[in-house]
């Protein structure tokens, strides 16, 4: 059991917190500082049904018709679910506790527009252009008086989810910086009095720093776990990928917030191929932030959401369209071990939401707020009033951690 | 709101309307910069980039035969003769060659091109119709869906460009219309199993992103709705008459009225989908939406509303005539503030950075891996919405880092010829501050002014 943990508990039952003294709060403060949140977005409308298959749910089968899985075709999570088989990193997690599912997330949009869903999602707001910043880089705003954390985003374009008043770092593979030239220190001069370059430019010259060393892998070596070889292509640079993520944020200074984002998951047509290439590469990505953060894992907890789940049915096309609840996965050393997370609303005809698509239990800022408070701290007010305004109907999801 | 001086005008007029300064370009615009822009506007559309030339059909009738290979090479078994593999090897090259050769073409068009506000028009529009390569089927096709649909009637009416872009077999199968088919068609009652059903995604994204606009007040109806009515919008098989061609299908059409948005259209075949497109491009609502996208495009990621509502008014005033529209905005005293607001995209910083210098990529390999590196993979736009429009985007960390290490290349490249300070001129006439005039002077070589010059806010925004 973490600190913060202690001291809410402490505060429930009404005794103060002063007593405890300065040597407990600091070392709480301590422990903070060494939390790592992982934020995954994939883009497009990830289907819930191939992530998680209920394959125990008496509708699951004839509502998916073609593209339904056999029970053993899955990875067995409990009586009712599985995981895609592709996601072997994450099922063998989720054997030790260190990954949960919840199978019927959303966020609070119903438009089933990806642009309105995925701003919604990144900007945590309760609906479209309720706010023009990022949860995350809210979070790292909040939390910027009592302590500083980096957030940095992997890619070469700047996630909604960490834009915002403070500049977070992004990175993406490259060639590195000759930081010999005059040239990074002319251009920082040139960019010193414009808002949006000079933040940028200071922040990409770090990066770079912080990418050599993130590269030639300083990971502890990590407690063993079986995690099979992915064997499609591309799979090693995924794994490269999350390992070097792994290798940033274990660094001194290094970015305790991350976001990265995974796209190709609108599989209106032939779905079943194309989902299996994705989720490959996820869990290859995950394997390699696994390996990359090495002891730091049991720090971490990695999120991975989508902006809106998939029709139930199966299309005409061998695939499916829009659709509103979706599956999450929570990951990470960090994690207690449980079922699901969040109600399973079933798959009867009855249930689904508009006849149509998997019903939505947990709205995700309430997952949201119950990782940045219990793992990384956040005052419950800031959280609130600051990182997720009106949102007081979505409760926070306590006790994962 | 006065306009700023002829000088200025000029600058704005090359870096901002078009695509950046090739040599000596702004000064040629000084005398008329309204009248520069002015005369790109031509009803018979853009200039074609100068591509092997073959039509959807050549392509997506070769494309079949690709496919066809692949799943020969699929089922080949071991200790069977290689041949397949080698041809299989051979025609995946070609299938690379075929749209790197489109992309490189379109990228020297813009890089040479004198009409570069003609160009930066169209791109406009082959992005507002997003078609990507995320779909490798979609990947050949989106070179000539650009000189097919978007090129000649970016400067027609919009009901023009909606239908040849909503009936264009690139169109058709990046957004999945091909294979969408009525539940009660004749076509799935003639089997037992009923095979095949509804694909709503185009239906959505035309209504979302091609017309009215998400905020527009449709529901879940009028988009199903709106796909059923889309039914039998497909392409034409090998063995028919239209192979690889725009072709409705009876058989899948789902029959019956629609009703879309509040407005009820009778069974009509192709008639029914044509007149709701029809309908949509008339609608204010898409007025009003294609029109802020276009403020917000040429001029400011938060343009002034009285900029988007002149565009608006002349769209409705000319039934959504674009060569109207481009003239209402090359006249908008808005759009000609000095302060540039836009940062350029990847495409738009290193077709920029070209012009500069009078040169264009001369291969494939000059252009994409760049433009990869900086976020911006060749004909790979992530999703229907297209590339993003947003400085936030862009601007970010490793963009710029990635932006620096290309500038650095192409100082070692093209440097050595230049005088730095006549460069900056020809780059930024008067929008060129003094900072940066000063930076550039007092750099230690040419290779590092012209880094400096090219990675400078003024030329990385327009």
């Amino acid at each position: 059991m973490n600190a913060p943990l202690n001291r809410r508990a402490l505060l429930g039952l009404g005794i103060s917190v002063s007593f405890l003294g300065t040597q407990a709060f600091a070392a709480s403060e301590g422990d903070l500082a060494k939390k790592k949140l992982v934020v995954v977005i994939c883009r497009g409308g990830m289907d819930g049904l191939s992530v998680s298959p209920p394959v125990g749910d008496p509708d699951y089968a004839a509502l998916r018709g073609s593209i339904a899985m056999r029970p053993d075709q899955v990875l067995k999570l409990d009586d009712t679910f599985g995981l895609h088989p592709e996601l072997k990193t994450v099922h063998a997690l989720a054997q030790q506790g260190q990954a949960r599912i919840a199978p019927a997330i959303a966020s609070p949009d119903r438009a089933r527009s990806h642009f309105e869903a995925q701003d919604v999602l990144e900007t945590g707001a309760a609906g479209v252009y309720g706010a023009e910043t990022g949860w995350l880089n809210r979070t790292l705003e909040a939390l910027a008086p009592v302590r500083k954390v980096e957030g940095l985003s992997v890619g070469t374009t700047a996630p909604l989810i960490l834009r915002g008043k403070v500049q977070a770092a992004s990175w993406s593979p490259g060639k590195g910086v000759d930081e010999t030239a005059r040239l990074p220190t002319l251009l920082q001069d040139l960019y010193k009095t414009d808002p949006l370059l000079g933040p940028a430019f200071a922040r990409g010259l770090e990066t770079e720093t912080m990418a050599q060393l993130a590269m030639t892998g300083m990971a502890a070596p990590t407690a063993p776990m079986a995690a099979p070889q992915p064997n499609r292509a591309g799979s090693e640079a995924a794994r490269k990928l999350g390992s070097t993520l792994g290798g940033f944020m274990i660094q001194a200074g290094g970015p305790q917030i991350a976001a990265v984002s995974l796209d190709g998951f609108d599989t209106h047509a032939g779905q079943a191929g194309q989902i299996a290439t994705r989720l490959s590469y996820m869990d290859a990505v995950l394997a390699g932030l696994h390996t990359g953060l090495g002891a730091e894992w049991k720090n971490t907890v990695v999120v991975v959401v989508t902006e809106f789940g998939r029709t139930a049915r199966v299309n005409g096309t061998g695939g499916t369209d829009h659709g509103t609840g979706s599956t999450g996965l929570i990951l990470g050393g960090a994690l207690k071990r449980g079922g699901i997370v969040g109600d399973w609303p079933t798959l009867k005809q009855t249930a689904l939401f508009e006849n149509r698509d998997t019903a939505p239990t947990l709205d995700m800022r309430g997952l949201f707020k119950g990782v940045l408070a219990d793992h990384m701290g956040v005052d419950r007010t800031i959280l609130e009033k600051q990182v997720f305004p009106d949102s007081a109907g979505a409760k926070a999801m306590t006790g994962l951690v | 709101m006065s306009l700023p001086s002829k000088d200025l005008m000029a600058a704005v007029a090359v870096t901002r309307f078009g695509l950046g300064a090739r040599p000596g370009e702004i000064e040629a615009a000084k005398a008329d910069p309204q009248g520069w822009l002015t005369a790109q506007v031509r009803r018979d559309g853009a200039d074609l980039p100068q591509s092997d030339g073959e039509s959807a059909a050549q392509r997506f009738a070769w494309m079949r035969d690709f496919q066809e290979q692949r799943r020969m090479e699929r089922e080949r078994k071991d200790g069977e003769t290689p041949q397949n593999g080698v041809a299989f090897m051979d025609a995946q090259r070609q299938l690379r060659e075929r749209v790197n050769g489109d992309f490189l073409a379109r990228a020297q068009l813009g890089a040479s091109t004198p009409a570069s506000f003609r160009e930066r028009w169209a791109l406009f529009w082959a992005n507002h119709f997003t078609v990507s390569s995320t779909k490798q089927i979609t990947s050949v096709l989106i070179g000539p869906f650009e000189r097919e649909a978007i090129r000649p009637h970016v400067f027609g009416r919009f009901e023009d460009l909606l239908v040849a872009s909503s009936t264009h077999p690139a169109m058709l199968t990046y957004l999945d219309q091909a294979q969408s088919v009525g539940p009660g068609s004749m076509a799935v009652s003639r089997r037992r199993q009923g095979r095949g059903g509804l694909n709503e995604n185009l239906a959505r994204e035309i209504l979302e992103l091609h017309t009215v606009g998400v905020d527009a007040g449709y529901s879940q109806a009028d988009v199903t709705d709106f796909a059923r009515a889309l039914t039998g919008f497909s392409i034409g098989r090998d063995a028919e008459d239209r192979a690889g061609q725009f072709v409705f299908r009876v058989n899948t059409h789902e029959p019956g009225a629609r009703k879309i948005l509040g407005k009820t259209y009778a069974e009509g075949g192709v008639d029914q989908g044509l007149a709701v497109l029809k309908t949509l491009a008339a609608d204010q609502r898409t007025a009003r939406h294609v029109s802020r996208k276009l403020a917000r495009h040429f001029v400011s990621d938060t343009p002034p509303p009285a900029l988007a509502a002149r565009l608006e008014k002349r769209w409705m005033d000319t039934g959504g005539d674009l060569s109207a529209v481009a003239k209402a905005l090359i006249e908008s005293p808005e759009a000609w503030e000095p302060t540039p607001a836009k940062f350029k995209t990847p495409y738009e910083f290193t077709l920029s950075t070209w012009r500069l210098i009078g040169a264009e990529p001369s291969a494939y390999e000059r252009i994409a891996p760049v433009l990869t590196g900086m976020g911006q993979r060749p004909f790979y736009a992530p999703s229907p919405k297209g590339w993003p429009e947003e400085a936030g985007a862009w601007a970010s960390p490793d963009g710029l880092i990635k932006r620096m290490q290309w500038a650095q290349g192409m100082a070692a490249a093209a440097a050595d010829r230049t005088d730095p300070n006549a460069l900056a001129l020809q780059a930024l006439g008067a929008r060129l501050t003094p900072p940066v005039a000063k930076a550039v002077s007092r750099a230690e070589t040419r290779r590092e002014a012209f880094a400096l010059l090219v990675m400078s806010p003024e030329f990385q925004r327009r």
